[in-house]
């Protein structure tokens, strides 16, 4: 009882308690709730792309709109609705899966979530302040450069995403140093679950590939807002230069969506064979390997911009190579399915669904590698084709996977199955009407990004079955929110372990888990812990402490407050208006000082407070 | 009961679909599954090879899945437990190694077309040089060796080498002739600022006659989907008579008040035979053009809104530009000029044309 001075219980309600809390349970909620809304935003622009080019010459949306809506689609879906629904999962199960009773950090994991939130919330503004950004998602220079894009949008783009990045950056470092510290007892790295695996090297992506993004927006704001010229080819800037920023920092980031999504998988796939996972080490290996071959290959975006033939070569190569370490992840999933028992629930038919998708994307991608033949494809529908198969076939596929997996977790109700298939088939045959047709519409001449064709190309009938398809996904959706409206209100309760089949620590523990996870740490005797005991005839994890006063951190609204800030200051900037940034600013500041000056030990759950919520099986 | 064998069942049929669409598929002039040059062909055979091993991938892959989800699904009642296997390094070992030798397969000929396809021709005696440079939302293609300037349509004769040097004017785009050749960006900031470093070059060539659709396939504002360009190719004899049709001068209208209209509304900004400025689209044969602006089609059976004869297309760009091409930096003319200005310059610029296909 060393800290007997500090237990004060702090306990706030109802919207006071989302506001100020620094759990990660509940963060994950949050983030799931606001990349969830992101997510709709998203889709809703996507269904208006896909409307505008249902039919040749099409008016349903102006080209600049279109614009518009393509740039936001592609920002939004990666930075606001991807990686925080990826954060959600990180949020709710890696402690579980580690044994640990929070993040190391539970106050910066609350600053990361409200930085990303008011980051997202500050470019989404643009919409309604004289228009979004409309340079694309990769916001190449001169385009994005204040000599051709006069109004505000790209600000927005440069200033909303340096915000929410501060949120990626905070949560990576926060899940790397969680990992690596805070695992129970018997836990060594090469008993670590799959899914924390994967989340341990998609952090350490997180921590090496962001701060480029922001060294590039850095220097594209001050192009914008202080005349600065990095990019401005008139005095010496180059253009090139801001492509290898936003690719050194933009290929990495493709693997940081879909490791994660591999890890659901493995989690998945294993859980429902009833089966360990096959080759696991390899898939350990094949798992860093990708992480580390990911910052080898960025120059493949940039085939055509004129490298010369020995880059474009040296990076062919590279990029083929990551083929190797993902094929072994694929015939690992499969193997694992081998002389397993599979049961077909939602979880597992989307993590089904995912292998022969995501291979689907993936050979389209060592196609792309090859520099010559990527002359032809590159900025067309076949690229287009190619990473909606990867992110939306992979990682989608692999969050609606993980969502429907660990839901009973997270919210203490199972999703109904009826719905889950559902969803599946309508959004799984969705997808691939939409995007399967790209290829073609890519390989016969049609580039990516026109908001309009002419008649007569050969474009017309495939267009109309991608729209049709997009609409297919969009209903696939909207039987996800009812499924999610269902199951709170009528959802079946469910167990510690619902799947029965639990292999991994977050199933010992009650559904949703108590706010301090483990009643007592677990003491980790093998790879799948809970499988083990269960193997060994054990109903429980064998306790690696007594029963004894639980330290949890106090809950504070300082973050918000710190992010509410760096909006107020973010708009401020952006329209010349100093004192506004600089009274953003000072909030910030003021709020760094409280936290610094503030003695806060946090306070103690005692052991009477426990009830009977201990860990069982 | 969902039918479990639905996800390999629907997918298998739809990649046999794919070689038989790739046989034959696209327009002749624009797909790059039709290849019209030895550039694209060497591109589309290498398509070829990695689709195929590809599908072989994908194949196994499905194959496997298929199999995998129909004979160890869990029956109804089975509770026993599956043996935990750790893995199998014999197998581990195949499925590292099959796919490092596809990979080499793929890489050869890979690096091969590399060096092959990034040959510098613009020192060849042989081959036609072309500067080309790309602006929001036009093509400007320059002669250096005749001091010929055109826009929009690239006249080359067939079967030589054409060494094109790309640049952009503004902000980037990519020269995109998908049935001859693939793309490549033209950037900001060439010859003047930084040397030629951002300069790019490539090479094509067509041996039969005809006219290829070009696109742009870089974002560059509102009318990227818009900046169409033609590549026309026509035997040696018709080049010739092309480059002298191209020097030889060309009358302003003889109607006095259209004249004026010309000079001091177009030429400011356009050129005409050897008058007018440089800095817009050359308009000395913009009658033989078979687009106004790229993108409106010009042909006397006018089946949807983007088609019209040369004149009515003339004048629905002259009276709105921006109504055709948002963003286009012209100014609309249909307040500046009379009704009967606006016909008469469409007029005379729909029979601004050159003769020279033999």
């Amino acid at each position: 009882m060393a800290h007997a001075h500090a237990h004060t219980v702090k306990r706030r309600t109802g919207l006071m308690d989302w506001l100020t809390t620094v759990d990660h349970k509940k963060i994950g909620i949050l983030y799931l709730l606001a990349g969830g809304l992101f997510f709709l935003v998203g889709g809703l622009e996507a269904i208006m792309i896909r409307i505008q080019l249902w039919k040749p010459l099409n008016d349903f949306v102006s080209a600049d709109t279109y614009n518009e809506l393509l740039t936001m689609h592609g920002t939004t879906m990666i930075f606001l609705a991807a990686m925080p629904m990826l954060f959600a999962l990180m949020n709710a199960v890696i402690p579980l899966q580690i044994g640990a009773r929070d993040v190391a950090f539970p106050f910066l994991n609350s600053l990361g979530f409200w930085t990303f939130f008011f980051g997202g919330v500050l470019l989404n503004v643009s919409w309604f302040t004289g228009g979004a950004p409309d340079a694309g998602w990769t916001s190449y220079v001169p385009l994005a450069s204040p000599a051709y894009n006069t109004d505000y949008g790209v600000d927005y783009y440069v200033i909303g995403l340096q915000i929410a990045g501060i949120g990626t950056l905070i949560g990576g470092i926060n899940f790397l140093v969680t990992i690596i510290n805070m695992r129970a007892p018997g836990m060594t790295f090469m008993r670590m679950p799959m899914f924390t695996w994967a989340i341990f090297v998609t952090s350490a992506l997180i921590l090496f590939a962001f701060p480029a993004l922001t060294v590039g927006l850095v220097a594209l704001m001050f192009d914008r807002l202080f005349e600065a010229n990095f990019f401005n080819v008139a005095n010496g800037g180059n253009t090139v230069l801001w492509e290898h920023i936003f690719w050194i920092f933009g290929h990495p980031e493709v693997y940081i969506l879909i490791l994660p999504a591999f890890g659901v998988i493995s989690e998945v796939i294993s859980t429902f064979s009833r089966k360990r996972l096959f080759g696991y080490s390899s898939m350990v290996f094949a798992t860093v390997l990708i992480g580390f071959l990911g910052f080898m290959v960025w120059a493949h975006h940039m085939f055509t911009a004129g490298l010369g033939p020995v880059a474009n070569a040296l990076f062919s190569i590279a990029t083929m190579l990551i083929a190797v370490p993902t094929g072994i992840k694929i015939f690992n999933w499969l193997f694992t399915m081998w002389g397993g028992s599979i049961k077909f629930t939602s979880a597992n038919l989307f993590a089904v669904g995912f292998v022969p998708t995501f291979v689907m994307g993936g050979v389209t991608g060592v196609m792309l590698a090859a520099a010559p033949a990527d002359f032809q494809y590159h900025d067309s529908y076949f690229v287009v084709a190619h990473f909606h198969y990867v992110i939306v076939g992979g990682l989608i596929l692999g969050i609606f996977s993980g969502l429907h997996y660990w839901w009973p977790k997270m919210f203490g109700k199972m999703l109904n199955e009826f719905l889950g298939k559902l969803t599946f088939w309508t959004f799984f045959i969705g997808f691939h009407m939409t995007f399967l047709i790209q290829h073609f519409l890519g390989l016969m001449g049609m580039p990516r990004r026109i908001y309009t064709y002419l008649d007569g190309l050969g474009f017309n009938e495939m267009n109309l079955i991608s729209t049709i398809g997009a609409f297919l996904m969009g209903l696939g959706t909207i039987f996800f929110i009812i499924n999610i409206i269902v199951t709170a209100v009528s959802g079946q309760k469910a167990s510690n372990d619902p799947w029965e089949d639990g292999r991994t620590l977050e199933w010992t523990i009650p559904s949703p888990a108590p706010e301090y996870n483990f009643k007592q740490t677990p003491l980790v005797r093998g790879y799948d812990a809970f499988w083990k005991e269960k193997m060994d005839g054990n109903k429980e994890m064998t306790p690696a402490e007594p029963i004894g006063p639980i330290h949890m951190p106090s809950p504070s609204i300082l973050p918000l407050f710190m992010a509410i800030g760096l909006f107020i200051a973010g708009l401020g900037f952006m329209y010349h208006k100093y004192y506004i940034g600089g009274a953003g600013l000072a909030i910030l500041f003021l709020c760094m000082l409280i936290r610094s000056l503030k003695d806060d030990h946090g306070f103690h759950i005692e052991p009477e407070e426990l009830q009977d919520k201990g860990v069982k099986a | 009961m969902m039918n479990r064998w639905n996800v390999g069942k629907r997918l298998l049929p739809l990649f046999a679909g794919i070689m038989l669409l790739l046989s034959a598929c696209g327009r002749a002039d624009l797909s790059t599954l039709n290849p019209q040059g030895p550039v694209a062909e060497e591109q589309y055979g290498l398509m070829k090879l990695a689709i195929s091993i590809m599908i072989f991938v994908v194949i196994v892959v499905f194959a496997i899945s298929l199999y995998v989800i129909v004979r160890f699904r869990r029956r109804p009642g089975d509770n026993k437990i599956p043996v935990q296997v750790e893995g199998n390094h014999k197998l581990e070992i195949i499925w590292t190694v099959i796919p490092l030798i596809l990979l080499v397969i793929l890489a050869v000929p890979t690096v091969n077309s590399v060096f092959g396809l990034a040959k510098d021709y613009s020192k060849d005696k042989d081959a036609i040089k072309v500067e080309v440079t790309s602006h929001q939302f036009w093509w400007e293609f320059y002669y250096p060796e005749y001091d010929i300037r055109t826009a929009q349509e690239l006249v080359i004769p067939t079967g030589k080498k054409i060494a094109i040097s790309a640049k952009s004017g503004d902000v980037m785009h990519a020269f995109w002739i998908p049935s001859l050749a693939g793309k490549i960006d033209t950037n900001p900031g060439a010859a003047d600022a930084n040397g030629t470093a951002n300069t790019n070059k490539m090479y094509f060539e067509a041996p039969k006659a005809g006219v290829y659709l070009g696109k742009c396939a870089e974002l560059c504002g509102p009318s990227h989907a818009l900046m169409d360009f033609k590549v026309k190719a026509v035997d040696e004899a018709s080049f010739e008579n092309w480059k002298t049709a191209q020097k030889a001068p060309v009358a302003l209208p003889s109607d006095p008040a259209i004249k004026d209209a010309i000079v001091s509304n177009c030429l400011s900004c356009h050129a005409i035979g050897d008058q007018g400025g440089l800095s817009f689209p050359n308009l000395s044969d913009i009658g033989s053009r078979s687009t106004v602006g790229g993108i409106l089609v010009n042909t006397n059976d006018a089946k949807y809104k983007n088609e019209g004869t040369t004149e009515e297309n003339l004048k629905r760009w002259i009276e709105d530009p921006n109504a055709v091409k948002p963003g286009a930096l012209m100014p609309a003319f249909k307040d500046e000029l009379s009704e009967q200005e606006i016909d008469g310059i469409a007029k005379y610029l729909a029979g601004l044309k050159i003769d020279y296909e033999k």
